[in-house]
């Protein structure tokens, strides 16, 4: 019979058992006392399986508490630990240190978002963002009375959208966008893909309203195409794919 | 002094109410056309030899020919409206700020008025047989 | 303001195109193309102004533009105009939707639809064609 470890066991099976250690690089910057980012070093035991959000909460445990990061869940699904790992926006939850073939592992906040303190960023843009376009079914008939009936929709309808309601918000394509790294008005990556997930829901009715709202000088246009945004989804939401089909309908590629 | 038309205040008015997608289309419809037309005087300049399409009788003989005349101006027009466009984009995208972009966006739309206007001064000085 | 009040990567971020493969580094090359090609075009404008200074002015500049290090800068706006124009009509197409991808239900390891092969295909073949006129526009200019 397969044995389960207790949580007490798991906590501390990496010290235990390890044969391997790498460096893990954690930057330290806090706003009200720092004038620029520091970085402290950490050798840190590690198995083929542990993650870097593993390792990170093994320095909390073992060395610095002091360590600020946001986490929740550890399986990819409520998007909290966004953060720079080896230079490029990973999950640290989903983003095993094995993988990253590297004995140096380094850790910094997501860019593109104000750092509250090391690792931990304000996601006040991306909701304002999210917010912006909409992210609900918009319809004449919205309100909810007695005789409200399903709305009826073929698996071919929800095909057009199903990849983008994936996004867990977790910042990473916006991180990696080229042009929010110098763009502070720029409406963003996720915002506009869950733009399209709305445009493209047969059951939506608010097309040309959202339409309106990403165009303008710092909306949908701003997006060239480079296509960062999707290679760093962990959810294959595929953000450019999204952008681009939106903007279509924009061209009148689509209608 | 170089003086911008009469129309350039017309113009910055127009832009300034245009939506993006208007402009990005009008950015789009210039990169087309002028992909077609700049073809046509490379391949003039190719057909000619290189280097002898650069002597002065032959640059003056070309301006002269009304139809290639027509295509230079169409290009220095397409061309320059796409290219102030492009560089308004990146300005726009590099910094933000109210006076910044309406700067970036009129001084794009002087800068593409005044450079259509130096090229086609040359274009039309040459081909009415003004020099 | 304090830089790490909005924490933006910036121009350094956005020049560093290594970590996001092919797609990154065409987005780069479009803008310093586009940049230099705007810059080669105001200059192209002034050279052909030129002409209005009759004969003597005329060949007094093609004697400053006709040299090997001016022909070198040609075959340099040869490489950028090609690129520009074929990745353009790349993304040009891709703005419209066409080539991205159909949206469907994202499977692990979840590699993104829209950077597929037929945009990478499309970003070497503006490399190459740039290369391929680059080596034409020499041979035609040094070769007279």
């Amino acid at each position: 019979m397969a044995q389960t470890p207790s949580i007490a066991e798991e906590k501390t099976s990496s010290a235990v058992s390890s044969s391997k250690s790498i460096t893990l690089r954690i930057a330290r910057f806090n706003p009200q006392k720092d004038s620029d980012t520091s970085f402290m070093e950490f050798k840190v035991p590690v198995e083929k399986w542990t993650t870097v959000l593993e390792a990170i909460l093994d320095v909390k445990k073992h060395f610095d508490h002091s360590v600020a990061v946001r986490y929740s869940c550890r399986q990819a699904t409520c998007g909290s630990c966004g953060m720079v790992i080896n230079g490029k926006p990973r999950l640290a939850c989903f983003t095993k240190i094995s993988e990253l073939n590297s004995d140096t592992v380094t850790v910094e906040p997501m860019h593109n978002f104000p750092i509250i303190r090391d690792l931990a960023v304000r996601f006040d843009r991306l909701f304002n963002s999210h917010h912006k376009v909409k992210p609900y079914l918009i319809r004449d008939d919205t309100d909810v009375s007695s005789d409200t009936k399903e709305i009826l929709q073929s698996p071919e309808e929800l095909e057009q959208f199903i990849q983008f309601s994936n996004c867990i918000k977790c910042g990473l394509c916006n991180s990696a966008c080229p042009t929010m790294a110098t763009d502070s008005s720029f409406v963003g990556p996720q915002a506009l893909a869950q733009a399209y997930r709305y445009v493209a829901d047969s059951r939506d009715k608010g097309k040309d309203n959202r339409l309106k709202i990403i165009d303008e000088s710092h909306g949908i246009w701003r997006c060239h195409f480079a296509g960062s945004c999707s290679q760093v989804c962990p959810k294959g939401v595929d953000p450019a794919m999204g952008i681009q089909l939106l903007r279509g309908y924009m061209l009148g590629f689509r209608s | 002094m170089l003086r911008l038309p009469w129309y350039t205040e017309w113009l910055l008015c127009l832009v300034n109410k245009m939506r993006e997608s208007h402009i990005m289309k009008i950015h789009y419809g210039t990169a087309l056309a002028a992909i077609g037309l700049v073809a046509v005087h490379i391949l003039m300049r190719l057909t000619q030899g290189f280097a002898e399409s650069l002597e002065y009788e032959s640059v003056i003989e070309n301006y002269k020919f009304l139809p290639y005349a027509g295509l230079l101006e169409i290009i220095l027009i397409l061309l320059s409206i796409h290219g102030f466009n492009g560089l308004r984009v990146i300005l726009l995208e590099l910094k933000q700020g109210r006076i910044y972009e309406k700067a970036v966006s009129y001084g794009c739309v002087a800068a593409m008025i005044g450079l259509i206007a130096y090229g086609s001064r040359t274009i039309i000085m040459v081909n009415t047989g003004m020099i | 303001m304090n830089p790490h009040d909005e924490h933006k990567e910036g121009i350094g971020g956005m020049a560093n195109p290594g970590r996001y493969g092919i797609e990154r580094i065409a987005y780069w090359l479009m803008r310093l193309t586009g940049l230099g090609l705007l810059g080669y075009f105001i200059a192209h404008i002034y050279e052909t102004s030129n002409i209005l200074r009759g004969q003597v002015g005329w060949d007094e500049f093609l004697d400053l533009t006709q040299t090997t290090e001016g022909h070198l800068f040609l075959t340099l706006v040869i490489g950028m105009c090609v690129f520009h124009t074929v990745n353009g009509i790349r993304v040009m197409l891709g703005h419209g939707g066409i080539g991205v991808g159909k949206p469907a239900r994202p499977d692990y390891p979840y590699l993104p639809a829209s950077q597929n092969s037929q945009h990478k295909i499309g970003i070497y073949s503006a490399i190459v064609l740039a290369a391929i006129a680059m080596v034409y526009g020499m041979a035609v200019m040094f070769g007279e």
